[in-house]
C-alpha cells in the first residue's frame, strides 16, 4: 500500500508541472505582463516608465520560458515562469499582485468555503443516498415513477435558479433567515442554513438518479435474492447488503470530491457574500492577479490528485478483493 | 413519528423563541447603535493614499485621511473650503529671478507658484499602535523582532496604541512617498512635471532602494525635496512649476494628506507585511472615522476617530437645501454617526432585498430593480414607485462629472483624414455620424433616462458648461420651441454626400463605406446595443463592423492606434474644465506620447486655446474661451458627444442629510441616521413568515404516510409482490 501511495505521489509531480505549465501559458496568451501592470497601476495617468517600474519590480521583465540573454541554467531559470513556479512545490505561493500573502489568505477563506461545503456535501450524501434507496425500495410503483420524475425535473433546473428562487421565498417573502452575508462564530448558522439547504436540494436530481441506478443493478443481484429468502426485513437488505456493494461506484464520486471541498463554490460564494475561496477564485480571475490563479489552480490540482490516490484507498475498505501489494 | 413532528416543530419554536427579523444579517449587540449601513461590490486594491485612486477605495480612504482642502458639502458648484488647513490658500506667483508678481500677472511671466498652507494646531491622529510609547517616551513597537509578532494577526491585536499631534512635516512626508519607488503612486508623473524637484526626489529615491534589502524602510527624511519647505510646525510651502490653478483640487484629494513617519516605519519592520500589516492595509489618519475592522472579502468597519474635533455641519447650502432639511444639524460638532458598517455585496440581488428590508440605509438601482423602483410621467419626469413611497423612500439624483463619448482615432485615413482634402471629408462625415447617431434615444431605451445627451466634453456643474440655447451644439442641434432638436437625418446625408459618400458609397468607386468600432462589448447583454448602433449607422446607409475584444486587446489597439471607432468615458478628478479638455490636447496623443488623448486629435488653435484656458482662473475671459474650445471641438466632432450619466440613489426616511455629491467623497461625517425610527421600521418589515414551513412540513407528510402504509403493506405481503 505504502509502495503505491508512493508511487502515485512520485506520479503527481510531473502532472503538477503539466497543469503549472498549461496555467502559466493560458493566462499569458490572453494576458500580457504590461496587461497586468495596467491592471494593477489602474487605467487613469500611467505612464510607460511607472509599468515597466511595476514589472522589474515583480520580475514580469524576464522572458517567459527561455532567457536567451543567460547562459548555463539560468536560461530556464531565469525566466518568469520558473521563478513563478518553483516556490509553489515548496508550499510558497508568495504574495498577490496587490502585495498581500496568499498562503495567509487561503488560510482565512478556508473556513467559510468549508462552513458551507462541508455540511452540504455531508446532508446531500445523506439525503440524496436515502431518497435514492427509497425510490429503490418502491421501485416501479407510482413513487419510483413521480420520484423519478421529480429528480429529471430538479437537475434540469439551473443552479443560479435555485439559489435566486431560494433568496426570493426564504428569505425576501418568508423572511426567515438573511439573504446574503457572513459570520464567524455561532452567529453563522443563520447565514449558512440557507445556501446549505439550497446545495442539497439542488444536488437532488442528479445524484437520486444516478444512486438509484447504481442501487437497481445490485438490487437484482442473487445475494440480494438470498438475503431475502433469509427473512430479512426490505430495510436491511437495503441499507446492509445492497448500499454496502454499491458503496464502490459511490465513492469513486464521493471521495474524489471530498478534498475538493477546501476549494469552495464560485456560484454560491458569490451570491451568499461568503468570504470563502470560490469567490477569492473568482476575484483574482476578474483582477487578473496570475499569482492567486496559480496558487488556486495548483492547490487545486494537488487536491484533486489526493482526492484519486483517497478513492484507490477507499476502495480497499470497502472492498476486500481489492489489494494494491500485489 | 414522534421524531417527525419534531422535526417539524423544532424549527418553528425556534424562529418563534427568536423573536421577530429573523433575517437580520447583523449581529444583535449592533442594534440600536448609531451604525450606517452600506455595501460595497469591489474589494478596495489600495488603501495607502499614495497609491489610492479608484472610486470604491475613496469610499474609505476620504473617511480616514484629511487632506488640507475639501470641498464643501452643500454648495454648488463645487466650492473648495479648509480642511484640516487653515484655510484656502492663495497661491504667490514669481518670475525667473524670484520677484514676487501680482495674483492676474501674465502666466508667460510666472515661473513658479508657491502654496503656503497652515494646518490647523490641535489635530491629532487616531490611536495606533505606531505612536505607541514607554514611559520615558520611547516607541514601544520599534525594531520588533518578527518572532514578537507572533499571536498578532490585526492591528488590533497590539495591546498599547497612542496618538500625536499632526504637524507639517507629515504632509511633507507623504508629497515625498509619492516619489517612493515601491509605492508606484498612479500621479507621481503628473505632480514630478508640477512640483519642483519631485521628479529628481524620484531619481534619488531609485537609486537608494537598490542599495537597501527588500522591504527595508527607506527613511525619506533624509532626502531633501527642493519643492517642498518646512516653515515652522504647523505651515509649510509648495513650490510648482510654472502656473497650476487645478493643483488645489488635488490638495483636497488622499494623495496629499498626511502620512506620519512612525507608521511608515512600524509597518516596514519585519514579519509585518507577511502579516499582512501594511499602510495598504490599514491606515492611519487624522480624519473623522478610522478603519476597526479589515476583512475586505466580507465587512469593513469604519469607527469614530475618538481623536477628531472641531469639525462642524455647515450652516449654508445651496438653494433648497433648507427646505429639504439639508441645514437642520447646522453647527452640530461632525461626526454625526457612531460608526459605518460596509459589507460586500457582490451581486445586485441580495444587495437591492436588504434594502428593501432596511438593513440597507441607501442604495443605488441596478436595472434589474429600476422599474420597481422608478416611475416616469406623462412629461418624461422621473418619480419613485408608489411601493417606495410608501415605505418613505427617497430618490435623490445628480448629473455625474463624467461623459461617456464614441471617439474616432484621427490617426485614421477615413474617419481621421490625413491631408486636407480628406481631413475636410472627414469632419464632415464625422459630423453626419453625430447627427445620425440618436442620443436621446440611446438614453431612454438603454440607460432608462439616467443622462442627459452631451453638448460638448463638459457636463453640468463645471465651469464653463452652458444651458440652453447658448449650450447646444449647433452641428448636431437647432433650438426650437425653446429646447434642443436634432437636425433631421436629412441634413445628416447631405453632410455625408459632400463628404464623398452619397447614400453610403463612395462618389468615384461606388464601394460602400464600410466602419469599424472597436469594443470591449460583444457578449448577450449589449447584442442589443451594438444592433442599435448599427441601425444608427444604416440610417446613413453606412456598414457598421463591430470588432469585439477583450479589455486587454481593446487597450492595446487604443494604444498603437489600430481603432477606427471606439467607445471611451472619463470620470473627472475635480471639477474643472481643464480635466476634460485635456482628454482631446495635442499634447496628451495616445500613440504620440501615451497620453489620454485615444483619438489622437490634433487642432493647433484648440491646443492653443488649451493652454491659455489650462491655468486661468474662472473669470468670464476663461468661460469665452471655453466657448470657443467648445465651438472647435463640435465643428471637428472629434468624439461623438454621447451622454452624461445620471446617477439614482434610493435612500431610506431614516437616513438624514444625504446629499448627491460626485466629486467629494468625505461625505459619512455629515449623514445622520434616526436609530428609534429604523429599528420602528425594520421590526414592521421584516415580521416572519412561518406558516410556509408548516405546509410544507404538511405536504411531506402527505407523500411520507402513504409510503410508509405501502412499506408495511410491502412487508407483511408474499414474495410474489417482490420483483
Amino acid at each position: 500500500m505504502l509502495a503505491y501511495i508512493a508511487r502515485r505521489l512520485l506520479y503527481a509531480i510531473p502532472i503538477l508541472i503539466g497543469v503549472n505549465l498549461i496555467t502559466f501559458a493560458l493566462f499569458f496568451i490572453v494576458n500580457t505582463p504590461d496587461d497586468m501592470a495596467r491592471m494593477q497601476l489602474g487605467v487613469k495617468r500611467v505612464t510607460p516608465e511607472a509599468i515597466e517600474k511595476w514589472k522589474a519590480e515583480r520580475g514580469y521583465d524576464k522572458p517567459l520560458f527561455v532567457n536567451g540573454k543567460a547562459s548555463g541554467a539560468a536560461v530556464l531559470t531565469d525566466t518568469i515562469f520558473f521563478t513563478k513556479s518553483a516556490r509553489m512545490f515548496v508550499g510558497d505561493f508568495g504574495r498577490a499582485e496587490d502585495g498581500r500573502d496568499i498562503t495567509r489568505e487561503i488560510a482565512s477563506r478556508m473556513g467559510p468555503s468549508l462552513a458551507i461545503a462541508l455540511p452540504t456535501f455531508i446532508l446531500g450524501l445523506f439525503v440524496t443516498v436515502s431518497f435514492a434507496l427509497l425510490l429503490a425500495f418502491f421501485r416501479a410503483t407510482y413513487l419510483d415513477f413521480w420520484g423519478v420524475v421529480l429528480c429529471v425535473a430538479m437537475m434540469s433546473i439551473s443552479g443560479l435558479f435555485y439559489i435566486i428562487g431560494g433568496q426570493y421565498l426564504i428569505s425576501k417573502l418568508w423572511r426567515l433567515v438573511p439573504i446574503s452575508g457572513y459570520s464567524a462564530g455561532l452567529d453563522a448558522w443563520k447565514f449558512l442554513i440557507l445556501p446549505v439547504a439550497i446545495g442539497v436540494i439542488s444536488g437532488i436530481g442528479s445524484s437520486t438518479r444516478w444512486y438509484r441506478t447504481i442501487f437497481l443493478e445490485e438490487i437484482g443481484k442473487d445475494y440480494v435474492r438470498t438475503a431475502r429468502a433469509k427473512g430479512l426485513s426490505e430495510i436491511t437488505v437495503l441499507f446492509r447488503h445492497v448500499l454496502r456493494n454499491a458503496l464502490i461506484p459511490i465513492l469513486t464520486g464521493v471521495v474524489v470530491a471530498i478534498p475538493l471541498l477546501f476549494m469552495g463554490s464560485l456560484l454560491t460564494e458569490s451570491f451568499f457574500g461568503i468570504p470563502g475561496l470560490g469567490s477569492y477564485t473568482i476575484d483574482a480571475i476578474s483582477a487578473q492577479d496570475f499569482a492567486v490563479v496559480r496558487a488556486m489552480v495548483f492547490i487545486g490540482s494537488v487536491l484533486y490528485i489526493l482526492g484519486l490516490i483517497l478513492t484507490d484507498i477507499s476502495y480497499t475498505v470497502v472492498d476486500p478483493r481489492i489489494r494494491f501489494d500485489r | 413519528m414522534l421524531g417527525f413532528r419534531a422535526a417539524i416543530l423544532l424549527p418553528l419554536l425556534l424562529l418563534a423563541a427568536c423573536g421577530n427579523e429573523q433575517n437580520d444579517p447583523y449581529p444583535a449587540n449592533e442594534r440600536g447603535q448609531n451604525i450606517l449601513y452600506s455595501a460595497f461590490t469591489e474589494r478596495p486594491k489600495h488603501l495607502d493614499p499614495a497609491r489610492s485612486y479608484a472610486e470604491d477605495e475613496s469610499v474609505f480612504t476620504a473617511q480616514i485621511y484629511e487632506p488640507p482642502l475639501q470641498y464643501h458639502y452643500l454648495k454648488r458648484p463645487y466650492v473648495l473650503v479648509a480642511g484640516a488647513a487653515a484655510e484656502v490658500p492663495e497661491p504667490a506667483y514669481f518670475d525667473a529671478a524670484g520677484t514676487p508678481l501680482p495674483a492676474d500677472a501674465p502666466q508667460g511671466m510666472i515661473a513658479h507658484s508657491v502654496y503656503e498652507i497652515r494646518i490647523r494646531p490641535g489635530i491629532r491622529y487616531q490611536p495606533h499602535p505606531a505612536f505607541a510609547v514607554d514611559g520615558e517616551g520611547r516607541p514601544v513597537y520599534n525594531d520588533l523582532e518578527p518572532s514578537k509578532l507572533a499571536g498578532i494577526d490585526t492591528l488590533g491585536d497590539f495591546a498599547r496604541t497612542g496618538t500625536r499631534e499632526l504637524t507639517a512635516d507629515d504632509y511633507i512626508y507623504q508629497i515625498k512617498r509619492l516619489a517612493h519607488p515601491r509605492l508606484h503612486s498612479p500621479i507621481f508623473g503628473t505632480m514630478a512635471a508640477h512640483i519642483v524637484g519631485l521628479k529628481e526626489l524620484g531619481e534619488t529615491l531609485q537609486r537608494e532602494i537598490g542599495k537597501l534589502p527588500g522591504g527595508a524602510w527607506l527613511d525619506l527624511d533624509r532626502y531633501p525635496l527642493d519643492g517642498v519647505e518646512r516653515v515652522d510646525r504647523h505651515t509649510y510651502r509648495i513650490k510648482l512649476i510654472g502656473k497650476y490653478p487645478q493643483f488645489r483640487y488635488w490638495l483636497a484629494m488622499p494623495f496629499f494628506a498626511p502620512v506620519p513617519r512612525e507608521a511608515d516605519r512600524f509597518y516596514s519592520q519585519p514579519g509585518m507585511v507577511e502579516k499582512n500589516l501594511t499602510l495598504d492595509w490599514y491606515p492611519v489618519g487624522t480624519g473623522p472615522f478610522m478603519l476597526v475592522e479589515n476583512n475586505p472579502n466580507s465587512r469593513m468597519v469604519l469607527a469614530r476617530n475618538p481623536n477628531f474635533h472641531g469639525e462642524t455641519y455647515p450652516c449654508e447650502g445651496e438653494e433648497g437645501d433648507r427646505a429639504a432639511g439639508l441645514l437642520a444639524d447646522c453647527g452640530k460638532p461632525l461626526p454625526l454617526i457612531d460608526k459605518a458598517v460596509f459589507t460586500r455585496e457582490k451581486e445586485s440581488v441580495p444587495y437591492w432585498n436588504k434594502f428593501l428590508q432596511g438593513y440597507y440605509d441607501a442604495s443605488g438601482i441596478s436595472s434589474d430593480s429600476f422599474d420597481q423602483a422608478v416611475r416616469f410621467d406623462v412629461g418624461g419626469g422621473v418619480q419613485i414607485s408608489e411601493e417606495m413611497q410608501a415605505k418613505g423612500i427617497r430618490l435623490l439624483t445628480r448629473v455625474r462629472a463624467s461623459t461617456f463619448y464614441m471617439g474616432f482615432n484621427f490617426l485614421d485615413p477615413v474617419v481621421g483624414g490625413r491631408d486636407s482634402v480628406n481631413e475636410a471629408r472627414a469632419r464632415k462625415l464625422r459630423q453626419a455620424l453625430s447627427i445620425a447617431i440618436d442620443q436621446e434615444e440611446f438614453i431612454s431605451i438603454f440607460l432608462n433616462g439616467r443622462g442627459i445627451a452631451a453638448m460638448n466634453p463638459l457636463p453640468p456643474g463645471i465651469f464653463g458648461h452652458a444651458e440652453g440655447e447658448a449650450g447646444i451644439n449647433p452641428v448636431v442641434y437647432d433650438w426650437m420651441d425653446g429646447k434642443a432638436e436634432r437636425k433631421p437625418i436629412a441634413v445628416a446625408k447631405k453632410l455625408l454626400a459632400e463628404a464623398g459618400w452619397p447614400n453610403g458609397r463612395d462618389a468615384r468607386t461606388g464601394e460602400p463605406l464600410v466602419l469599424n468600432l472597436d469594443t470591449t462589448s460583444g457578449g448577450m447583454g449589449d447584442k442589443s446595443t451594438l444592433d442599435w448602433l448599427t441601425r444608427q449607422f444604416a440610417k446613413l446607409d453606412i456598414q457598421l463592423v463591430v470588432r469585439s475584444t477583450d479589455f486587454n486587446r481593446f487597450q492595446e489597439k487604443i494604444r498603437k492606434g489600430a481603432v477606427q471607432i471606439y467607445f471611451f468615458g472619463w470620470n473627472a478628478d475635480y471639477p474643472d474644465p481643464e480635466n476634460f479638455f485635456f482628454l482631446l490636447a495635442g499634447s496628451e496623443g495616445k500613440v504620440a506620447s501615451g497620453g489620454e488623448n485615444s483619438s489622437n486629435y490634433v487642432n493647433a488653435d484648440y491646443d492653443r486655446l488649451f493652454v491659455e484656458m489650462k491655468d486661468m482662473d474662472n473669470t468670464p475671459q476663461r468661460a469665452e474661451i471655453i466657448n470657443r474650445m467648445n465651438r472647435i471641438l463640435q465643428e471637428d466632432a472629434p468624439w461623438v458627444f454621447g451622454f452624461h450619466s445620471k446617477s439614482y440613489t434610493l435612500a431610506h426616511a431614516w437616513l438624514h442629510n444625504r446629499k448627491p455629491n460626485d466629486v467629494a467623497n468625505n461625505i459619512l461625517k455629515y449623514q445622520r441616521i434616526d436609530v428609534a425610527e429604523r429599528a420602528r421600521l425594520r421590526h414592521e418589515w421584516n415580521v416572519p413568515v412561518v406558516w410556509p414551513l408548516v405546509l410544507i412540513g404538511a405536504a411531506l407528510a402527505s407523500v411520507a404516510v402513504p409510503a410508509v402504509l405501502a412499506y408495511r403493506r410491502r412487508e407483511r405481503g408474499t414474495a410474489r409482490n417482490w420483483r
